[in-house]
This record gives structure tokens, C-alpha cells and sequence, in this order.
């Protein structure tokens, strides 16, 4: 990709222009929440509201634990059809989840602290997902496309995986793990909400303080080193990152593989830059965009409830069709 | 994707070997189950367990065998078709437009005619294939592993499809039950359609020179005197029905159309007919093993035959894309 010479004006004017963009996306995103909220609300409001209210925080930290995870992922692998979703991390979550149900039973799930669990599982996945990826990654003159399939492939072991440890599980327990695994954004524990925002919060400090490195390593190894960045220390961060973000996001409402991806592309087109600071900024509000208003039309307009992941998953898997042939025409 | 053999020629004794090792296998197969069944209790006739055998063991070992000759036969002509090693009926997205197919059927005729369901899935797994193929073609750089991914997506947008029109007709559950590939329902009377997929088979060996030669590519073929398109054509249609027919039977029965046929050209080299029995006869017993397996791994519960084929088909099919890939000559 050559980028234009720019004046500084040119590059002021540029920068303004992706502000009025991230403007009109902050306003798009206040007036989607709002008609979340404020849509049709009869009967006894007051416990209505407290429902939508949980559940459009919900939304946002799943929101924007999904663009943040997927934007740091495709900065760190160099890729732009890679997601955390693609690659079979939030399967691999299921499966941390199954196995610690399957080798200490539901009791283990059911009565312990939940937040302390949550950190449990949290650490695990950093160290199982870190370390495999980063052999994946490491691999060198290994082609991007063999990669994306393996990370298909292992999300699809991961899962059987799961359902075979899911099997030999004493059906009791099957139970308490079904409903730990399948959690939608209508029943959320408040306690593993305000953990989880905590979470996102904190990995989204940690995200910005690391956006301007982010910036020189989505260059390149070779030119990042060059230029004085510490290549591997930031792409060892921003997989841990990836990592809580994700555990955060699929422990809240299940996986929604596809919307990664669908955001992540989206802003970067939207902004037409890789600051990761407006990119960023605008993955976070087109997901949550896409999750509030997807779920107001659903919800209110066709009065149905819990099929939102489909439809992410449909529109985004055939976007990602399209991506790919569009990039094999290159 | 010419690839030339590494042990040298299929000789009569790998077959006749690998036949008998069937056999045994088959042999013991009959015996693993829930209700009492030994070969002493055959011997001395007692009715109940020659009942056994004739309702529900036998029919589940011919099922397995069809089951597992078929799709890995329907895997490799559509390896041969497409010139990729990697696509199959699972990477095509044809499993999942045969299990749309069903719903279909069951949503505007009902659970009845078995028959119905069956051409509608045939429809809809050929109509998969051929927009898949379709998709092929717009790709213009195609990478060994472009091929497969972009299948492995359709599929997985056909299948959003399905779990949604699924989820609005309140048939989420029903569906779950079909798509599991599981042996442990097959009864007499339950499987018979899958002798449709043995023929279907055995048709693909009669047509196995035309494939080779489609597989070199349509110039080659067109030169040999091949009608190239009519071949391909017919090379999808009866991998698409194979694969319909075994959907509507036992449901999906993941990676065996893919790892298997993947092995066998890895030993014995790209001709088609040379690679078809050795082929069929690998399939049957990936799919043997892995059935018997998910009888004994919990007895006396069952582990449906499609997760123990996700498990082991998954980590094969890892260990050819990352360990043998230079010597499948990927790159």
C-alpha cells in the first residue's frame, strides 16, 4: 500500500474529517442505546428499565471487548481476515470452562466465588492462548492462509473436544455447565457484569497507552524494530489483551464469531486510517451500534429474542467470502 | 496435484490384508453393545440374541461401512474435481446445504416420506456445490488453502441459515438430533436408503479413468477427448448425493471425506483407480474404529460417532496442515 504524500494541512484537514466520522458514530451509538432504552416501554417501567439497563451494558462491554480484542489481533498477526473469533479462541474458552466442570465437577462451578472462578479461568485461557499462539505465530514462513485454516480447525477440535468431555460428564453437572455456557444477553449475573466491565475497562487502559506502539508494529517486525520498538514485549501484551478480552466476552453472552471481524474492517474503512486510536474508538462504536440496534430491531420490530448471534454470524461469514476474494485479486 | 507415490504400487496383498482386518474388526463390532450378545449365545441359537443381531447389529455395521466407504469415496472425486486436496463435501459447504435441504423438507412435507426428504436434500446439497463452485471461480488466485477456507465459510453461512429458519419454526432441537452423525439409532428399516449411497459408489469406480484425467485440468482433459464439464458435472452430482444420502440417514459425519482420502493418494498416489478401493476400505475403517470407540469410551453410555470423529478427524487433519504439509508438496 503506498500512502499519499500529505501536507500538513491536507493531514489537519484529514484529521478532522475522521473526527466528524467518529462524531457521527458516537451520536449513532448515543441514539441506538437511547432507542434500546426507551422504545416501547409500557407496563411497570421502572423494572423494565433495570432489565434494559443490564442488558445494554451488557452489550457494551461485550461491544467493546470484541473490537478491541479483533483489532489488536489483526494489528499483532498483520492480517485483516484474522479474528480471535476466526481463530477459535472463544472455542477454546468453552473448552477451559468444560474441562474445569469435567475434572472438578459442578459443585466446583456452582459454589465457588464466581468472580474468583472467572479469574481462574481468565488465567488459564492467557497461558493456553498466549502460548499457542504464539507458536502458530512464531512458525516462521508459515503462509497467512494455512494459519486461518489451522485457527479454523482448532476451533472446531476445541469444540468437539468440548462436547466429547461434555459427554463423559455426569449429567447433573451437564446441566449447571449448559447453563454457565449458554448465557445470552438476557440473563446476566450483575456481580460477573461489573467484574467484567472492570476488566474491559482496565485492558482498554492498558489498550491506549499501548496504541502508539500499536501504530509502529502494525508496520511491520522488521520496520517496528527499526524504529526502536520493542516488537515482541508489545506483541506479548496485546495477546494477553486479546485473551482476557475474549475469556470476558464469551463468558458474558456465548461466541459471536463473526463480529470481529465485521467491526474491525468496518472502522478501518469508515476512518480510512490505522491510528489505532480512531480505529479503535470506531470499532468500539460500530459494535456496539451493530449489538444495540441489531437486537432493537429484533427485539422490538420482529419480537424475537436470542437470534442476534445468527445473523452476525450469517451476514458476517458471508462478508468474510467476500473479503477473500477480494483479496485473492490482489 | 499430481502426487507421486511413496511406497511404491498397491499391491494385492495391502487389499487382501486391510480386508481382513475389516473383517475381525466387523466381526467384534457385533459383539459391543448394551444387551447381552456372544458368539456362544449365537452359536446355541437363543432367539433373543439372534434378534439382536438382525434388528440392531447388523444393521448398524452396514450402515457404518456404507457410511464410511461413501463419504470417503464422495471426498475423493471432489479432491480429484477441484484439484485441491483439501476440499471435500465438508469443506464445500455440501454437508451443511443437504442438512438445509432436510429442514426444508420436514418444514413444507412434513417428518413422513423419507423419500421427500432425501431428493430435497439432494437438490439443496447440489445447489450448494455448484454455487460453491461458483465462488471457486471468482477466485483468482487460488491458493491451496483459499479453496477450502472459503468453503469452510460458506458452509458455515448456509449453516447460520439453517439454525436460524430452524430457530423461527421451533425446530432447533430436532435439528441437533439430525445433524449429530450417530450410529446408535440405525435399525432394520432405518438404513436401507444407504445402499443408494453404496451404488452410488460403485458408479464413481466405473467413471474413476474420467476423473483422473479431469484432474489434470480442463485443457489436458479436453485434449485427451474428455468432455470435461460433463464429467465434472457428473463427478459433483454423485458426490452431492452421497453425501445427501448419508445427511438424511445417520446426519453429518465430519473430516472422513477429507482425512481419508488425504492419506490414501499420500501412500498410494493420485490414480483414481488404484486410490478407490484402498480408499473405500480405509473410510469403513476410520469410521469402525472411531464407532467402536464411542461405544467403549463410556460404557455403557454411547459417544455419538460424529464427536469422536470431530476429536480425532480435527487433530489429523492439524497434523497434515502443519507437519506434513511440505511433504504433500504445499508449497
Amino acid at each position: 500500500m503506498t500512502a499519499p504524500v500529505l501536507t500538513e494541512a491536507a493531514l489537519a484537514a484529514t484529521r478532522r474529517g475522521q473526527g466528524r466520522r467518529l462524531a457521527v458514530l458516537a451520536l449513532l451509538a448515543v441514539a441506538v442505546v437511547a432507542g434500546f432504552v426507551l422504545i416501547g416501554l409500557t407496563g411497570n417501567w421502572e423494572y423494565a428499565l433495570g432489565v434494559r439497563f443490564r442488558k445494554i451494558a451488557t452489550m457494551t462491554v461485550v461491544g467493546v471487548a470484541v473490537a478491541c480484542s479483533s483489532v489488536l489481533f489483526q494489528t499483532v498477526t498483520g492480517n485483516r481476515i484474522l479474528t480471535p473469533g476466526i481463530m477459535g479462541f472463544d472455542q477454546l474458552f468453552v473448552l477451559v470452562q468444560t474441562l474445569i466442570v469435567f475434572l472438578f465437577g459442578a459443585l466446583a462451578l456452582s459454589t465457588a466465588d464466581p468472580r474468583l472462578l472467572f479469574a481462574g479461568q481468565v488465567t488459564v485461557m492467557v497461558i493456553f492462548a498466549g502460548g499457542l499462539y504464539r507458536w502458530l505465530f512464531g512458525r516462521r514462513g508459515r503462509d497467512l492462509y494455512v494459519l486461518v485454516l489451522a485457527g479454523v480447525v482448532f476451533g472446531t477440535l476445541f469444540g468437539s473436544l468440548s462436547s466429547l468431555a461434555a459427554r463423559l460428564i455426569n449429567p447433573n453437572d451437564f446441566v449447571v455447565l449448559q447453563d454457565s455456557l449458554f448465557a445470552s444477553f438476557n440473563q446476566v449475573d450483575p456481580d460477573l457484569l461489573a467484574l467484567s466491565a472492570l476488566l474491559v475497562a482496565g485492558m482498554a487502559a492498558w489498550t491506549v497507552r499501548l496504541t502508539g506502539r500499536l501504530d509502529v508494529v502494525a508496520l511491520g517486525r522488521d520496520h517496528a524494530l527499526n524504529l526502536g520498538v520493542h516488537h515482541a514485549s508489545v506483541v506479548n501484551q496485546a495477546l494477553v489483551i486479546v485473551a482476557v478480552l475474549v475469556s470476558v466476552s464469551t463468558a458474558l453472552v456465548g461466541p459471536i464469531t463473526f463480529l470481529g471481524l465485521l467491526v474491525a474492517n468496518l472502522a478501518r474503512q469508515l476512518t480510512g486510517t490505522f491510528r489505532h486510536r480512531t480505529v479503535l474508538t470506531a470499532a468500539a462504536l460500530l459494535s456496539v451500534i451493530v449489538l444495540a440496534g441489531g437486537q432493537l430491531v429484533l427485539e422490538r420490530l420482529l419480537a424475537m429474542n436470542t437470534a442476534l448471534s445468527v445473523i452476525i454470524n450469517f451476514v458476517g461469514g458471508a462478508y468474510f467470502i467476500a473479503l477473500l476474494i477480494r483479496e485473492s485479486r490482489r | 496435484m499430481t502426487r507421486r507415490p511413496l511406497s511404491g504400487r498397491l499391491r494385492a496383498w495391502h487389499l487382501v490384508a486391510g480386508t481382513a482386518l475389516l473383517a475381525v474388526l466387523a466381526a467384534g463390532s457385533l459383539f459391543v453393545g448394551v444387551s447381552d450378545l456372544t458368539p456362544a449365545g449365537l452359536l446355541a441359537g437363543r432367539p433373543e440374541e439372534v434378534r439382536t443381531l438382525v434388528e440392531s447389529r447388523l444393521p448398524r455395521l452396514l450402515a457404518i461401512l456404507l457410511a464410511g466407504t461413501a463419504m470417503s469415496v464422495a471426498g475423493l472425486v471432489m479432491m480429484h474435481l477441484t484439484g485441491n486436496r483439501f476440499v471435500s463435501p465438508s469443506t464445500a459447504g455440501t454437508t451443511e446445504s443437504a442438512t438445509f435441504g432436510v429442514l426444508v423438507a420436514t418444514l413444507f412435507a412434513g417428518g413422513e416420506a423419507v423419500i421427500v426428504k432425501m431428493v430435497t436434500a439432494v437438490a439443496f446439497a447440489l445447489l450448494g456445490t455448484f454455487f460453491f463452485m461458483a465462488i471457486l471461480r471468482r477466485l483468482t488466485f487460488r491458493d491451496m488453502i483459499l479453496v477450502p477456507l472459503a468453503g469452510i465459510m460458506f458452509g458455515g453461512v448456509v449453516g447460520a441459515a439453517t439454525t436460524f429458519v430452524a430457530y423461527r419454526a421451533d425446530l432447533l432441537q430436532s435439528l441437533g438430533a439430525w445433524t449429530a452423525g450417530d450410529f446408535s439409532g440405525v435399525l432394520r428399516g432405518r438404513y436401507e436408503l444407504l445402499w443408494i449411497a453404496g451404488a452410488v459408489t460403485v458408479l464413481g469406480y466405473l467413471y474413476a479413468d474420467r476423473f483422473t484425467v479431469a484432474g489434470l485440468g480442463r485443457g489436458f482433459a479436453v485434449n485427451l477427448g474428455v468432455r470435461y464439464d460433463r464429467v465434472v458435472n457428473t463427478g459433483l452430482v454423485l458426490a452431492a448425493a452421497i453425501t445427501a444420502v448419508v445427511v438424511v440417514t445417520v446426519g453429518e459425519v465430519p473430516f472422513v471425506s477429507l482425512i481419508v482420502p488425504n492419506l490414501v493418494t499420500l501412500a498410494l498416489g493420485d490414480n483414481l483407480r488404484h486410490a478407490l478401493p484402498a480408499t473405500a476400505l480405509t473410510g469403513a475403517l476410520f469410521v469402525l474404529l472411531c464407532d467402536i470407540a464411542g461405544r467403549i469410551i463410556r460404557f455403557p453410555y454411547e459417544i455419538p460417532v460424529s464427536t469422536v470423529l470431530g476429536v480425532v478427524g480435527a487433530a489429523a487433519f492439524l497434523a497434515l496442515l502443519l507437519g506434513g504439509g511440505k511433504r504433500m508438496g504445499l508449497r
